[in-house]
């Protein structure tokens, strides 16, 4: 959690709320806070940190792992109608990659603030091109992007 | 934020509006019970609840839908004081 911290202001900038969940007990979430993160993070961790312990929520995202009896490692990006827009589950061992989560909320955004007459291709990134859907553009997404252009 | 009185009962965030998180009364009948559960997709309403959560020295409840008007990043993870 500590990487969505470092990450913290450039999402408040983006107009993101940041919501962290787990089975522990938020008076766990203190000591860990107090303890290790705040190492790891000037002042803390900025957002709220949510306790979970009987895992409903975590039933109701599909991120709850009977067997063990925790949280899987879910990320849900949600847009102002409250809808999910985006949603990554990866096993414990793997931690994510929070520049990516940022992409797609920037990605999200501007197809939102087009109202749907913007889409951004594979591998898009702020600044690159974008595609127009409509009757010109069937057939001929070759002629304004290749796979090539993905950095 | 102003601290909530704490307890000692075991606090758990509750889904709201799905009954499957809600304390369950005695079936009345024999009938098999009919599992259905909210489940996450995207294109799909979120999923609203109410958490217990720890803020910034604070400890608080939080309510998705109070959010909503903004972006959310919503991130579970397996436990504290884990590794990864």
């Amino acid at each position: 959690m500590s990487a969505v911290a470092d990450k913290y202001q450039q999402l408040q900038d983006l107009g993101v709320e940041v919501f962290s969940a787990s089975v522990d007990s938020h008076f766990v979430h203190k000591m860990w806070n107090d303890h290790e993160l705040i190492k790891m993070v000037d002042g803390g961790i900025p957002f709220h940190m949510l306790s979970d312990q009987a895992g409903n929520i975590g039933r109701a995202y599909g991120v709850w792992d009977e067997a063990q009896g925790i949280e899987l490692r879910g990320r849900f990006i949600i847009d102002p109608d409250g809808v999910i827009q985006a949603m990554e589950v990866l096993t414990p061992p793997v931690g994510r990659r929070i520049a990516e989560t940022i992409r797609q909320v920037q990605a999200f955004q501007l197809v939102r603030a087009s109202g749907g007459a913007e889409a951004t291709p594979a591998g898009w990134m702020p600044g690159d091109i974008v595609l127009k859907p409509g009757p010109d553009l069937v057939g001929n997404v070759w002629k304004v992007w290749k796979p090539d252009m993905e950095k | 934020m102003a601290d909530q009185p704490e307890g000692c009962a075991r606090v758990t965030g509750a889904v709201l509006g799905d009954p499957s998180s809600e304390p369950a009364e005695p079936p009345a009948t024999q009938e098999p019970v009919k599992e259905e559960r909210m489940t996450a997709r995207v294109g799909q309403k979120a999923p609203d609840f109410n958490a217990p959560a720890y803020y910034k020295g604070s400890f608080t409840n939080v309510q998705l839908s109070d959010y909503f008007g903004k972006w959310i990043l919503l991130c579970f993870y397996p436990g504290d004081f884990t590794f990864v």
